[in-house]
């Protein structure tokens, strides 16, 4: 009774905890087991075990192995017609013995016991210890016992099963030997029939004779490197499973890019020889930027009538008909219905010298990281000011965008500059205003680190369209200005020299299932060039994917390069691993990722001083991280670059300074002098950008 | 958390007996104990018996264990406190010495014993003892993409929740996927809002966002609600508060608490005092430098010359394993009291005291300047 209580008050699941980590207790009625699965898991008493076949060799050793067997080969022979009362193991060093082991069991997972294990050593040795080759003589005897083994040649070899652990190394460099099969024959593209339908990996054929029948032979070498030197002539292969896949794609490739194009030849061909230019429209918010762009547009004929026609209607409707030429740009329902620019707008048009990829940046001051990556990825930029009584005013004095914008565009590596003085009309076309405003501003852009020859002020009406496409009109304005319209000073920006010798760098600014397999990502290419079919990293993930289609502007094309913006279609990794802001880049030449950077920065006009421990967003090409600043190293003299004072206790504003700057996850970046474009940044705090710097030093 | 019953000695010893009734009850309980301590409470133990045939049965018994602490973890998502240590008082499940960690509950009382109990410690009791200083609030930061849904108590800043989301940038002639995007970025706050807000205990949720993101999505969810029935949301409508911020990430938290509507509302939280006195701390920086000290050796430098008039410190510093850096502390809080100043001692939990938890954990601003401290060592060693 006393152990009916205890068994009672017994409480089950204390007692069974932990029962799953009990050792040995069997499992095999919960699960149905296939007989492939089960040989891989049951140990055979009968065969020593086979540890040694996992241990990976060099390939030295292998080569070395190579020649053993052919002695093997002869040998063997002598023992074939042995039968089972005399047959012996056959003496075999170490790692044939391994083979052999290994063959055998392979064999027996798809035979059975149904041949005796003499034989099957024999056909093993005879075949090199070839599972595939072996497993087909040994079939073959079993069927018609009288004929001869067919010739060894690829046209049949049988699909086999590469037991789990096998599987894995075979996926694994080709330098490991632990299958020598592998390594001990070319391999062959196509694979027929299989005879036994298993269908986990499978071992390409091996055969010694080079009589191959299909498909071209490589060296056995990664699968990855090959496709990526498809462009250099190299042949297709196949190798595993996952690779085969892939293999379409690559000889596809291999036909489009049959030698590597000379880029930059190709470069001067395009377009017939246009120069391509980044442009971004910066300013205060309401100074007319998207109108101004939109009326541009318009004008070329890049927007039609009847476009054009909607958007006049539909503004009228929503009574903001001002906004119509704006929206041109602004496609977005909120942002039609605010009336204000959020995102950077992209878009494409042509001048008589060049290909301007137009971005319309926000001007709220809310979307300044917005406007950052809209600035990021610009060569030049026209700087929009209203010229309306207070709104110039507005916009120029502290908490206006205009001075900021300035600043960041300069920061950012922006040299040439168009002012264009816009709404002159509401003034009258009045001189004084004009010449009031260029005064005002030239002292502040000189200020800012712009040269006064690459500033030009040009007066323009976005909304009544004078003077963009062509010269000025109206007489009060052609009364005294005979300057360039803004097409013809867009016309004139020199293009910056673009490195496209440089490793391959591509900066995602939006990533977008597109149509078709894979997906899409858009960006600036900022360095080096790319072709359809090649392999790329993608950083700071880490994966490695294909470019499988290329798109400017959305006209397909079969290479880009630096300084274009490009739209890339991908495939081989997966959407979670490219995000806006990550970089893609050369195999070989892989960018760094790192989350603590040491930086150069310049204040700028702040309200509390920079201490250690400062929050600030980190802002950089199309990225913006929250960071910490750790450590103020040393403050510089603002002309010299000395060292006036080690960890000074704050910064403020104009100083110049080394610091530590701490990232929440790693970014893609570059030291300045190695990439100027990817070695800046910017830092803002709370709605102010607080500093631009550059990285010196990626510990 | 309720004081059940306390006791000291004259020489500073003495024990305390607690009732957290709160997940922060727990943070202060971890900002009380520390290693070297004994603490007293109800645990669960698993015990071996065997009978007299030798069979042995184990079960779980609830037992009462007092232990001297020798590790402590402290989980901020989950406000659990795990303290591991030595049995020192024998039961008839337990022997002296054996090791045990006690998982201190809601609701459960707990006994702490210490050497010394020092003023910090003392304030801490009666800080986390005040029912006034109570306010609940869910904030909410967000940026087109990303959000972080936080919980503010007195002394703690809980994110909740971190949204990411890739949204499709506009493009010249199809804006579907960005607003799709957008959408089911909505979507998930939405959730996450349903999810974490208990409106019961939440007295106000702070949307913040820059731009229109905080309309949009209040618009989105007002609408969402409706449509789906969801009471919860409707009836809470009027708890919503939109503020700006300049960005999603967690740290412009402490813009949405400098917000002058919020400020308002939160007038007495310990966050939002917080974060007025750094940024009094910044802007004193700013104009006399020499009356804003950070970093423990100039701090204590002016506090040898009697200079100090507002100290802030991160209760970082009083968790200390080593017991003289802690006294090295408790010694410029009670000099800096006994001088008349006024001590903060921030919550490392909060944005603010993160950020002072950077800036070496210590700062003050001096009644008066003293240059001289900045000249001296320029050199400083432990300030990395």
């Amino acid at each position: 009774m006393s152990r009916h209580r205890n068994i009672r008050s017994m409480n089950v699941h204390d007692e069974y905890e932990g029962y799953d980590d009990v050792y040995g207790h069997s499992v095999e009625d919960d699960y149905g087991v296939s007989p492939a699965t089960e040989a891989q898991f049951m140990y055979r008493r009968s065969e020593a075990p086979r540890l040694s076949s996992f241990i990976e060799e060099s390939k030295k050793e292998s080569i070395e192995e190579e020649e053993e067997y052919d002695y093997d080969d002869q040998e063997d022979h002598d023992h074939s017609l042995s039968d089972s009362q005399t047959f012996q193991w056959p003496r075999l060093s170490d790692q044939n013995e391994a083979r052999l082991r290994s063959c055998l069991e392979e064999i027996h997972n798809v035979i059975g016991d149904s041949v005796p294990q003499h034989v099957l050593v024999d056909t093993v040795m005879k075949c090199d210890f070839d599972l595939d080759k072996a497993l087909d003589a040994v079939l073959s005897l079993q069927d018609k016992p009288k004929e001869a083994r067919p010739p060894p040649t690829a046209a049949a070899p049988p699909r086999t099963q590469g037991a789990g652990a096998g599987d894995r190394w075979q996926q694994a460099p080709a330098a490991d030997s632990c299958h020598p099969k592998e390594e001990a024959a070319p391999r062959v593209a196509q694979v027929s029939t299989p005879r036994r339908q298993v269908k986990t990996g499978f071992q390409p054929v091996a055969t010694r004779s080079k009589q191959v029948t299909t498909g071209f032979q490589v060296p056995p070498t990664d699968t990855r490197e090959v496709i990526a030197e498809n462009g250099l002539g190299g042949n297709t292969e196949a190798g595993d499973r996952e690779d085969q896949q892939a293999m379409p794609t690559s000889q596809k490739a291999a036909g489009k890019t049959k030698q590597v194009l000379d880029v930059a030849a190709e470069l001067s061909k395009r377009d017939e020889g246009k120069e391509v230019i980044n442009m971004v429209i910066i300013g205060h918010v309401d100074a007319g930027k998207s109108t101004l762009m939109g009326h541009l547009l318009y004008r070329m004929g890049h927007v039609n009538k009847k476009t054009m026609h909607k958007y006049e209607v539909e503004s009228q409707k929503a009574g903001k008909a001002s906004f119509a030429y704006a929206w041109v740009l602004d496609e977005t329902g909120e942002e039609r219905v605010r009336g204000i620019t959020m995102d950077v707008g992209l878009t494409k048009f042509e001048t008589d010298h060049k290909v301007v990829t137009l971005l319309d940046a926000p001007g709220h001051r809310d979307f300044i990281p917005n406007m950052i990556t809209g600035a990021a990825q610009a060569d030049v930029a026209i700087l929009v000011v209203d010229a309306s009584t207070g709104e110039f005013e507005a916009g120029f004095e502290a908490g206006g965008q205009t001075r900021e914008h300035a600043m960041l565009v300069r920061s950012l590596g922006v040299t040439q500059l168009a002012v264009a003085v816009n709404k002159l009309d509401t003034v009258g076309w009045s001189e004084n205003r004009y010449q009031e405003i260029v005064k005002k501003l030239g002292h502040f852009l000189k200020q800012a680190g712009f040269k006064d020859s690459d500033v030009v002020y040009i007066p323009v009406s976005g909304l009544q369209g004078e003077n963009l496409i062509k010269p000025a009109s109206e007489p009060p304005l052609t009364a005294w200005y005979k300057g360039p319209c803004l097409l013809q000073q867009i016309d004139s920006f020199k293009s910056p020299p673009r490195p496209v010798d440089k490793p391959f760098r591509f900066c995602v600014s939006d990533v977008f299932k597109g149509m078709g397999s894979g997906f899409s990502v858009a960006g600036r290419m900022v360095a080096g060039s790319i072709q359809n079919g090649t392999r790329v990293m993608v950083m700071p993930s880490g994966e490695t994917a294909t470019v499988k289609g290329i798109a400017i502007h959305d006209f397909p094309m079969n290479w880009a390069c630096a300084g274009d913006h490009a739209t890339l279609t991908i495939t081989g990794t997966d959407i979670m691993k490219v995000s806006v802001g990550s970089v893609l880049c050369d195999l070989a030449n892989p960018i760094q990722a790192a989350s603590r950077i040491k930086a150069r920065v310049i204040i700028f006009n702040i309200d509390v001083p920079i201490t250690k421990g400062f929050p600030v967003v980190f802002h950089y090409q199309t990225l913006s991280e929250p960071a910490n600043i750790r450590k103020l190293i040393s403050l510089l003299h603002k002309s010299t670059g000395e060292v006036t004072r080690n960890k000074p206790r704050c910064l403020s504003k104009g100083n110049n300074a080394v610091i530590e700057v701490e990232l929440n996850r790693p970014v893609c970046l570059e030291l300045y002098k190695d990439n100027k474009d990817l070695g800046r940044f910017m830092l803002r705090y709370g709605s102010a950008t607080i500093a631009a710097g550059v990285v010196t030093e990626i510990p | 958390m309720k004081l059940i019953d306390r006791s000291f000695d004259k020489d500073g010893s003495g024990q305390v007996t607690l009732l957290p009734e709160d997940p922060e009850d727990m943070w202060h309980a971890f900002n009380l104990v520390a290693v070297g301590d004994s603490l007293r409470s109800t645990t669960i133990r698993k015990v071996q018996n065997e009978s007299a045939t030798g069979s042995v049965s184990s079960s779980k018994i609830r037992t009462t264990l007092t232990v001297t602490i020798e590790t402590i973890d402290f989980d901020t998502a989950a406000c659990v406190l795990r303290v591991k240590g030595r049995n020192i008082q024998e039961n008839q499940y337990v022997k002296m010495g054996a090791y045990h960690t006690l998982d201190l509950e809601l609701n459960r009382k707990f006994t702490l014993a210490k050497e010394c109990w020092d003023a910090i410690a003392i304030d801490r009791i009666e800080q986390a003892c005040d029912i006034e200083k109570k306010a609940d609030v869910a904030a909410l930061v967000m940026q087109e993409g990303l959000a972080h849904l936080c919980l503010l108590t007195g002394s703690m800043t809980v994110v909740r929740a971190k949204i990411e989301t890739n949204i499709p940038r506009k493009r010249r002639g199809s804006c579907e996927q960005h607003d799709k995007g957008l959408g089911r970025f909505y979507e998930s706050v939405m959730q996450g809002i349903l999810r974490h807000v208990n409106f019961e205990i939440v007295k106000c949720v702070l949307v913040a966002s820059p731009g229109f993101v905080k309309d949009q999505f209040c618009e989105y969810m007002f609408s969402q609600a409706i449509k789906t029935d969801c009471k919860i949301i409707t009836e809470n409508k009027s708890k919503f508060l939109l503020v700006h911020s300049s960005s999603g990430f967690k740290h412009s938290l402490k813009e949405v608490l400098q917000d002058p509507s919020v400020t308002a509302k939160l007038a007495d939280t310990k966050a939002a005092g917080e974060v007025k006195l750094l940024e009094q701390f910044y802007i004193m920086l700013q104009h006399e430098p020499d009356r804003a000290y950070y970093g423990i050796k100039h701090v204590e430098s002016a506090s040898e010359s009697e200079a100090i008039e507002t100290l802030l410190i991160s209760d970082r510093l009083f968790r200390a394993q080593d017991v003289p850096t802690r006294r090295r502390y408790v010694a410029l809080v009670e000099k800096v009291k006994d001088l008349g100043g006024d001590v903060k001692i921030f919550s490392s939990l909060h944005v603010s005291g993160e950020q002072l938890d950077q800036l070496t954990g210590v700062a003050a601003i001096l009644r008066f300047p003293i240059p001289e401290i900045d000249e001296e060592d320029a050199t400083d060693s432990d300030e990395d």
